[in-house]
């Protein structure tokens, strides 16, 4: 069979791809392959891991006082060795540091052996290539003001998106695969835009569409439905870590509900992301704010609460304010700041004075660390917005909340002048060791906070949005990338600092990102760009050359196959199979669950100690509006990825387990779909190959190829089979979900039908963006 | 004669995933779940690290973690300390309390009267170590026991000690101990998770637990801890839906493997390849599961050693003997949790109960792995978040006391897997409050358990949004005192 041997030999290149293609430790460059030495790209990344820690931007950690970071600190004559230099331009031999990497000594030798790291052959080959061609420093590449690079020419493709990536291409070696097909592409959009499935109406309206025009307007139309603000919101679901609970011990409920429907407004009336972003980090702070403007500063609030009887007040509160700060720079600028919470930053430029500069802007809320415990917990905490009937009919009718009581939602809100706090630096970040007193302030190595700006979180928005900063529009231009072609040109979407991967494709991602602040910050125009372009309308086939030179894609020769995360499965099942109910936003929701989860874990106090599940049209939501309680969060969410919501998270992982294949195989929610779609296809069609093919056409959203018909029909042969041998399984196996059944559909055929349909479900393409 | 070729083709194709199956296994045998490990393009110098775990020969090969949530009071278990019965209704001196802060519960109390245990102490076995009375079990193995009683945390607070004992770290999304070794040495057994929990309640005061404590944090999430539940299915989503057979099963497997091997011949993308294998390994541990949960097999003296509540699913009695089978067939780490332990107040009722739920058990488990001749290679431990106060919360009486947290000073014990026997190490002041002699920090604990695993706590390490972690973060030193 030549199949067998297609698999072996795929198998193997592929282990063997895995052992040649050398990602640098840090990132994805081929270190090899270049003449000219970047310190960005070759030296930093090595020096950053090996030596940072050491000889870096922490001065209390710093060793024989060498500063390796920063060029002034490299050329100066070494403390301990007078006469002698780290680093000397044009001669390794005289470079004290090329000297103690390859020295056999190993009291000489760094980095030392005791630390466990050390540096590989051509790691210190590249070091030397870099000295010799005069040891040049960079400022980091992601600090530096975003300039919109000339776009090179080329050959291939329809945008500028294109020029970028086909340079990439050809400079490895790759030539981009064919434009895939209209089934998949209508799929592939609907997924991207909306996270669901296309409908039938939409397959019939644009299968087989040929020219770009038609497919822009596919776009426009997906973007013009409200489920696209559902889809975009997951991300920032996660990045706001929005959860239904207090988490911690007892774990209570809480209603930020709301915050989540306004988010999902926010991406429907195409809100630009400098005001999303304004909003939601000082909304109360601009004048005369309106009660929408209050709202989304719920963003800095969705953090975790304690309820446990005891605990310290304050320690609690500068727990609040530290995620806040953590929050902000690791979703918003893509760094880590909070190793700065304890002691200088080891790898990026940041003291731990300006850690509490930032954290000083997020101080003076009227928050506090403690309410009372789960006793008196209520659904929200001060300051609080109050949401009355009158707003529900006005500023805020976004808010789907169907009865008359009155909303509460945690938000932001300064305390008066007087009362206003100073902010410490906090020894090792302990709350109870206050020492030097800081001003509000950002750090300065990422762009200087001008001192016309207000010295609190308006002006820290001001700062973020604007124009000179480095780091907002790469990071949010990265994140889209990432959501759309499953990782981001910068890898390590949260680490944008000198530990963080190296872009892909540096000079697209400055491209885009300062067209994307050029073009008004406009969200919906940045996915567009990236949609039409022929780089994302490649097909996903993978090409032995593909696994040879570019297995993991970097260089995006192809379409990524990508697998959907928890929500969008969940969306897929329950619209294919016409049970999903499509209103928009209100609390959230307790689908199927197995029993005892919540209840084996609780410590029995508050509301959520059991698990009380919705019945009715509340099955079947979408999936972002599952119910998270944080300490037992959705299973089938973390079986497939999901954030746990615990902490602020832009990158979901995407791993591949049997217990997702169980999900999958026994999971209620699909099996109820199932039967729910092959009872509506066996009363509709007498003929099962009509009923398979209709399935089939809405689960994988293509039309099916003779062999997989000839298999399904085959499978669907056998199982009428062995239920008409078997009767009396008939009924237990559609018996399933608590949607109603007809008892007229309790026979054979429907059962058989039902079995194929799951197998569809579980197919791997199925729940895989192709 | 297209049936028969349809046929061929099945088998062919159940053919084919079984050998693709093979290429996985062995070598790549690092996660609990093993394939998936595969594809995800680890880091060359990771991988590098991992091939060099374990780091030198290991002590202990499993571990069987009796986690006692809510904090047992040291004062009632292990740390005998009649001075407190002497004086009883005294005011704890502020020489010995030096500053230690309070939680909220007692910070507003305005005296901090001293209280004894209720219960007797006596001293057992070789070592010569006290046990209170509620614990007749336990002092019956007293000589496999490694007690410690000069364990020490930093945290004053459910939640951040537990998180910080599981994790390393009082906040944040990091790895449980569990997925660290699940991530370092992986799993024995290619069918079954290297990471189980199973969680158990007492009557005493409780406190709730989090899946963060068995979260694989930022590791790959096939590290995670998998709960197993006393409903239904012991792991989620494990059992075939009603009227389903598993020739049935399997036929609607090989019909999912025979069309993603259609999409395979299109795409050529190894993660269709491992999909299929995720499926058939899905099939295994349908199989596995159930025959290693299932205890009516087990023999009468196996039943009268852990007690009759061993047949009552989701006590600790059962969760012990369920431990002991997981661990038999592999499961690298079980963590249990028994909750309940929280007695600010009504303490020596609540301890009766709790002690009730978990010495024979706890002992059991102890004797059993020894009959096996497994308890050489498998570590136990027993113990909780922190210590409790030697003054009383609320109202005191001889018979009716509460005690509040303790971090300075508490007990725990420990026992096979290279850990020494019949020793008593650490010792506390005569109040009971402050360690007087071999501390022993969480970090401590935690790089001592690694070690007896094989593995150098600061090697362990993996890199995450630039830094690299490990469970001891950067603290911690082997006890060396405590290896046998």
């Amino acid at each position: 069979m030549p199949n067998v041997t297609k698999i072996f030999a795929a198998c193997i290149a592929l282990t063997f791809g895995l052992g040649s293609c050398k990602p640098s430790s840090s990132g994805s460059v081929d270190l090899i392959s270049t003449d000219q030495i970047s310190y960005n790209f070759h030296i930093r990344p090595i020096l950053s891991d090996k030596c940072f820690a050491c000889h870096g931007p922490d001065a209390n950690k710093r060793e024989a006082e060498l500063r390796l970071d920063t060029e002034e600190g490299a050329f100066t004559a070494l403390k301990e060795s007078p006469g002698q230099f780290a680093l000397v331009a044009g001669k390794p031999e005289e470079s004290a540091l090329y000297h103690r990497i390859t020295s056999q000594d190993p009291g000489e030798l760094m980095p030392p052996p005791e630390s466990n790291l050390s540096l590989s052959p051509q790691e210190i080959d590249l070091i030397k290539k870099w000295i010799e061609q005069g040891a040049k420093y960079e400022p980091h590449w992601a600090f530096m003001k975003v300039e919109k690079p000339s776009i090179p020419s080329s050959e291939w493709g329809t945008n500028e998106i294109d020029r970028f990536a086909f340079a990439k291409m050809k400079e490895k070696g790759l030539k981009p695969n064919e434009e895939a097909d209209s089934f998949t592409l209508i799929k592939r959009a609907c997924l991207d835009l909306t996270g669901l499935p296309p409908s039938p109406e939409i397959l019939e309206k644009y299968a087989g569409f040929r020219n770009g025009n038609t497919y822009e307007k596919l776009l426009d139309e997906l973007i013009s439905q409200p489920a696209y603000g559902e889809k975009m919101a997951i991300l920032w679901l996660d990045i706001s870590r929005y959860s239904d609970s207090y988490g911690y011990q007892d774990d209570n409920i809480r209603s930020q509900w709301p915050y989540r429907d306004w988010l999902i407004h926010a991406y429907n009336k195409k809100m630009p992301y400098d005001q999303f972003l304004t909003w939601q980090l000082a909304g109360d702070l601009l004048p005369n704010p309106t009660k929408e403007q209050i709202l989304a500063t719920a963003f800095n609030r969705n953090h975790k609460y304690t309820e446990e009887g005891g605990v310290i007040d304050e320690e609690y509160r500068i727990e609040y304010v530290l995620d806040k700060t953590n929050t902000f720079s690791k979703g918003i600028l893509g760094i880590t700041m909070e190793c700065a919470q304890c002691h200088d930053h080891k790898y990026d430029p940041f003291s731990q004075k300006e850690y509490y500069e930032l954290f000083a802007f997020f101080n003076n809320s009227k928050e506090k660390g403690f309410e009372g415990d789960v006793s008196v917990s209520k659904p929200a905490k001060t300051p609080i917005l109050w949401v009355e009937r009158e707003d529900l009919k006005g500023i805020l009718s976004f808010i789907n909340h169907s009865d008359t009581s009155r909303l509460s939602i945690s938000v932001m809100g300064e305390l008066e002048e007087n009362e206003k706090r100073t902010t410490f630096i906090l020894d090792r970040g302990v709350y109870d060791a206050p020492t030097i007193p800081v001003e509000p302030s950002t750090p300065e190595s990422i762009f200087e906070f001008p001192v016309n700006l207000e010295k609190n979180r308006l002006g820290l928005a001001k700062w973020a949005t604007s124009r000179e900063n480095p780091l907002t529009s790469r990071v949010f231009v990265n994140l889209i990338w990432q959501e759309i072609f499953g990782k981001g040109i910068v890898k390590s979407a949260g680490d944008f600092g000198m530990q963080g991967d190296l872009p892909t494709h540096p000079e697209l991602l400055n491209w885009l990102a300062a067209d994307f602040m050029e073009n008004g910050w406009n969200i919906q125009r940045l996915q567009k760009q990236i949609l039409l372009s022929s780089t994302y309308r490649q097909s996903s086939e993978i090409t032995q050359k593909h696994l040879e030179i570019d297995p993991d894609n970097f260089y995006l020769a192809r379409a990524p196959r990508l697998r959907l995360p928890a929500e969008n499965i969940q969306d897929l099942v329950l619209s294919s199979s016409g049970l999903l109910v499509s209103e928009i936003g209100g609390p959230s929701v307790k689908p199927y669950q197995p029993s005892g989860l919540w209840e084996s874990a609780t410590s029995g106090r508050g509301v959520l100690a059991t698990y009380v599940q919705d019945t009715g049209s509340k099955l079947y939501r979408r999936g972002i509006y599952n119910f998270i309680k944080l300490t037992v969060p959705p299973p089938k969410a973390i079986i497939f990825d999901s954030s746990n919501r615990d902490r602020c998270e832009i990158t979901r992982n995407r791993t591949n387990t049997p217990l997702q294949a169980l999900v999958m195989l026994n999971d209620p929610m699909i099996l109820e779909a199932s039967r729910v779609l092959s009872t509506k296809l066996s009363e509709k069609y007498a003929n099962p190959e009509e009923a398979i093919d209709e399935a089939f056409k809405r689960i994988l959203c293509r039309e099916m190829k003779s062999k997989e018909k000839t298999l399904l029909l085959r499978y669907f042969e056998s199982e009428l089979k062995e239920f008409e041998k078997k009767p009396e399984r008939i009924q237990s196996t559609l018996d399933v979900g608590e949607y109603p059944m007809n008892p007229k559909a309790i026979h054979a055929q429907n059962a058989a039908l039902m079995q194929v349909i799951v197998s569809l479900y579980n197919l791997e393409e199925t729940i895989t963006k192709s | 004669m297209e049936k028969e070729i349809l046929e061929q083709g099945l088998n062919h194709n159940r053919r084919k995933f079984l050998s693709r199956l093979s290429l996985g296994l062995g070598s790549a045998a690092l996660g609990s779940l093993l394939i998936p490990g595969l594809f995800d393009g680890r880091k060359e110098a990771e991988e590098s690290m991992m091939r060099a775990l374990p780091h030198f020969a290991p002590k202990a090969k499993r571990i069987i973690y009796l986690f006692q949530n809510g904090a047992p009071s040291q004062l009632e278990t292990f740390d005998y300390k009649p001075l407190l019965q002497k004086n009883f209704g005294q005011e704890l001196p502020e020489s010995i309390r030096m500053g230690q802060r309070l939680t909220g519960m007692t910070a507003g109390q305005s005296s901090f009267p001293l209280v004894g245990s209720y219960f007797d102490f006596s001293q057992y076995g070789q070592s010569r170590a006290w046990i209170s009375s509620l614990f007749p079990h336990l002092a019956s193995v007293v000589d496999d026991l490694c007690i410690v009683k000069s364990m020490h945390t930093e945290a004053i607070n459910h939640d951040p000690a537990l998180t910080f004992f599981q994790t390393g770290a009082q906040v944040g999304n990091r790895p449980s101990m569990g997925s660290w070794l699940s991530y370092g040495l992986g799993s024995e057994n290619e069918n079954l998770p290297a990471f189980c929990v199973l969680l158990s309640r007492g009557k005493g005061n409780g406190q709730g637990v989090y899946s963060k404590l068995w979260s694989n944090g930022f590791l790959d999430a096939k590290h995670q801890g998998v709960q197993f539940s006393n409903s239904e299915d012991p792991v989620l989503y494990l059992s075939d839906p009603d009227g389903m057979s598993r020739d049935q099963r399997r036929k609607m497997l090989d019909q999912i493997a025979a069309m993603n091997d259609l999409s395979y011949q299109q795409f050529n993308d190894p993660e269709i390849t491992a999909k299929i294998q995720q499926y058939e390994m899905a099939f295994r541990m349908q199989t596995a599961v159930p025959e290693i949960t299932d205890i009516t097999k087990e023999p009468d003296s196996i039943i009268k050693l852990y007690g009759p509540e061993c047949l009552v699913p989701g006590t600790y009695a059962a969760n012990c003997l369920l431990a002991r089978k997981l661990s038999e067939n592999g499961v690298r780490f079980v963590q249990l949790y028994h909750q309940g332990w929280d007695a600010h107040d009504n303490l020596p009722n609540q301890m009766i109960g709790q002690a009730k739920d978990v010495d024979q058990a706890s002992a059991a488990l102890i004797t059993d792995l020894k009959q096996r001749g497994l308890l050489d290679e498998t570590l136990v431990i027993w113990g909780g978040e922190f210590g409790r106060t030697n003054y009383c919360q609320g109202k005191i009486a001889p018979e009716n006391y509460g005690r509040d947290h303790h971090p300075r000073a508490f007990s725990i014990f420990m026992a096979g897997g290279g850990i020494k026997s019949g020793i008593v190490y650490g010792e506390t002041d005569d109040f009971g409050y402050n360690i007087t002699e071999n501390p022993v920090h969480v970090h401590d604990f935690q790089a001592t358990v690694l070690h007896l695993m094989g593995i150098d706590h600061e090697k362990l390490t993996y890199k995450h949004l630039g830094r690299r972690y490990r469970l001891t973060d950067v603290h911690g030193n082997v006890v060396k005192d405590l290896i046998a």
